[in-house]
């Protein structure tokens, strides 16, 4: 799970934590939870963009910077490179800017930002064995589907919708709040680039985005008092796809410790990697 | 050298697979969620106030086609007024214009939004202002942390309403604007029966991701509603 791709997008790395602490408070109490841990790794990135959130704290003039914090190309007097079109993913095909004063702009290649490489790089050492890829974002209260470009389809399109409709379902039983579900090109807009297309194309099945709330009163200026409302209904989608997920792939585990399974069970291990230890960045 | 492989999958020609932008709509695609929006800009032009600012509840269904001077597009459309919660259904058409810069042209028809009379609160929001001795002014509106004071609630309304004009000027079939902020806004003496106020606001676009900067003067009575007098655009500061 990746959060805070864009820096402005505060909800996402509060998301973050707060998933973290509710596997962490809720594995002692819920058998579903111990046996998905019993099988499953979880990897939380809580802020990609290292830089470019922490320039979004400076003050209010900074609060609604996007991208992050690379150096300027030569004869730009322009910062940053919007990390969601930087992957490796139908790089630089539609929906971006190769202006870099854009808040769109891809970069000067596909991976050429240390953040999105770092996660290139170690998720793509293990990418086989990964089952499912979420990356959040505000807002806009959608979860958006591979791919961003509008005549590219996932094999799997039929079961990432009725996965994605489910989650949907679940984030609304919690505060009645509304989730689109479908491609960005359907929902949103076609992009290319994102972290989501590339895990997709890297071969993990289950692959979303999950733009947060909200549609638009306060976008990504999120007020306090919806921050915990709005973690609890992503805890809700994102649990609904990673069960489907898990069950898919362990169907037969029925019970913690139980040898019933085809799949070798893997060590309970939850890691939290924090960005500025993982992420090599040079501040320009 | 990199090489990129790029597989483009044949669709089997069923239209939910298609992306469909003229004719019959999927009312959640972006094509009719970005009229829509264009229509909720119009409301907000007409009906909005320090009290009432709509919102987009729902698209039930849309329709769009190629017309002699543009592309039209009809919808059937829930408003949600953000003070109150209450819903307004109604149908909605947005011309887009063909050719040149031109801001679309909307009609929207919902019964219960034409039954509009001025409340108690922006009667008393307005006596209060017209009869302070010091100009109002403010800024940051919502505040970095989404905060915005109660009694600045009605400005950051107005704010919102006010930008609509701009963002309504603004819309095409490749935006979708919200506005992001009120970056300042000073209540600017007057001897008119309506208030006067200059607002700097910033509007986001959800596709370019641009936040855009603009300056507003306008003037506001509860009967008169909002009357734009000056706009413009600031440019891009590069940072």
């Amino acid at each position: 799970m990746d959060c805070g791709i864009h820096a402005r997008e505060w909800i996402a790395p509060a998301f973050c934590q707060w998933f973290v602490k509710e596997i962490v408070q809720s594995y002692k109490t819920s058998v579903d939870l111990q046996t998905m841990l019993q099988n499953l790794d979880f990897y939380v990135t809580p802020v990609i963009n290292v830089d470019g959130y922490m320039y979004s704290w400076t003050d209010n003039s900074t609060r609604r910077w996007r991208k992050s914090r690379s150096s300027p190309p030569a004869g730009s007097g322009c910062y940053g490179v919007d990390l969601n079109r930087n992957f490796n993913a139908n790089w630089g095909t539609v929906g971006v800017s190769f202006e870099s004063c854009s808040d769109i702009y891809c970069g000067t290649g596909p991976g050429s930002e240390p953040e999105a490489r770092a996660v290139m790089d170690f998720i793509g050492e293990m990418s086989e064995k990964v089952l499912c890829f979420l990356t959040i974002h505000s807002a806009g209260q959608l979860i958006l589907l591979p791919y961003g470009h509008p005549q590219i389809k996932a094999p799997n399109y039929e079961e990432l919708v009725s996965v994605g409709e489910a989650a949907a379902a679940q984030m609304k039983k919690l505060h009645g709040m509304t989730y689109r579900v479908g491609t960005s090109p359907q929902i949103l807009y076609p992009n290319s680039g994102s972290s989501r297309d590339w895990a997709r194309l890297s071969g993990i099945p289950f692959s979303y985005t999950f733009e947060l709330r909200d549609t638009g009163e306060f976008s990504h200026l999120l007020p306090e008092e919806q921050i915990q409302p709005a973690c609890e209904e992503a805890y809700a989608g994102a649990l609904s796809i990673i069960s489907y997920v898990h069950d898919k792939s362990f169907r037969n585990s029925t019970v913690p410790n139980g040898d019933s399974s085809r799949f070798s069970p893997r060590a309970v291990l939850v890691t939290l990697l924090c960005s500025c230890l993982s992420v090599s960045i040079t501040v320009g | 050298m990199q090489c990129y492989l790029m597989i483009i999958v044949e669709t089997e020609g069923s239209e939910e697979e298609v992306m469909e932008t003229t004719g019959e709509l999927n009312p959640n695609h972006y094509p009719a969620q970005r009229a829509a929006n264009a229509a909720r800009h119009y409301v907000n032009t007409r009906y909005g106030s320090p009290y009432k600012v709509f919102m987009l509840h729902k698209v039930h269904s849309g329709n769009a086609e190629d017309v002699a001077n543009g592309r039209k597009y009809q919808l059937e459309i829930s408003f949600q007024e953000m003070l109150s919660n209450n819903t307004y259904k109604g149908s909605a058409e947005v011309l887009y214009p063909r050719e040149g810069p031109g801001s679309p042209e909307v009609k929207v028809s919902c019964a219960e939004l034409e039954a509009y009379h001025k409340t108690q609160e922006e009667e008393a929001l307005y006596q209060k202002l017209k009869t302070s001795v010091s100009m109002l002014s403010a800024q940051e509106l919502p505040d970095s942390h989404g905060r915005i004071e109660p009694d600045m609630e009605p400005l950051w309304s107005l704010g919102i309403v006010a930008s609509s004009f701009i963002m309504l000027k603004e819309s095409t079939e490749d935006t979708l604007y919200n506005m992001a902020q009120v970056g300042s806004v000073t209540q600017v003496f007057t001897e008119t029966v309506e208030l006067k106020f200059d607002y700097l606001v910033l509007l986001h676009d959800m596709v370019s991701q641009e936040i855009i900067r603009w300056k507003l003067q306008f003037g506001w009575s509860p009967l008169g509603g909002v009357k734009v007098q000056q706009m413009e655009k600031i440019p891009h500061r590069h940072t």
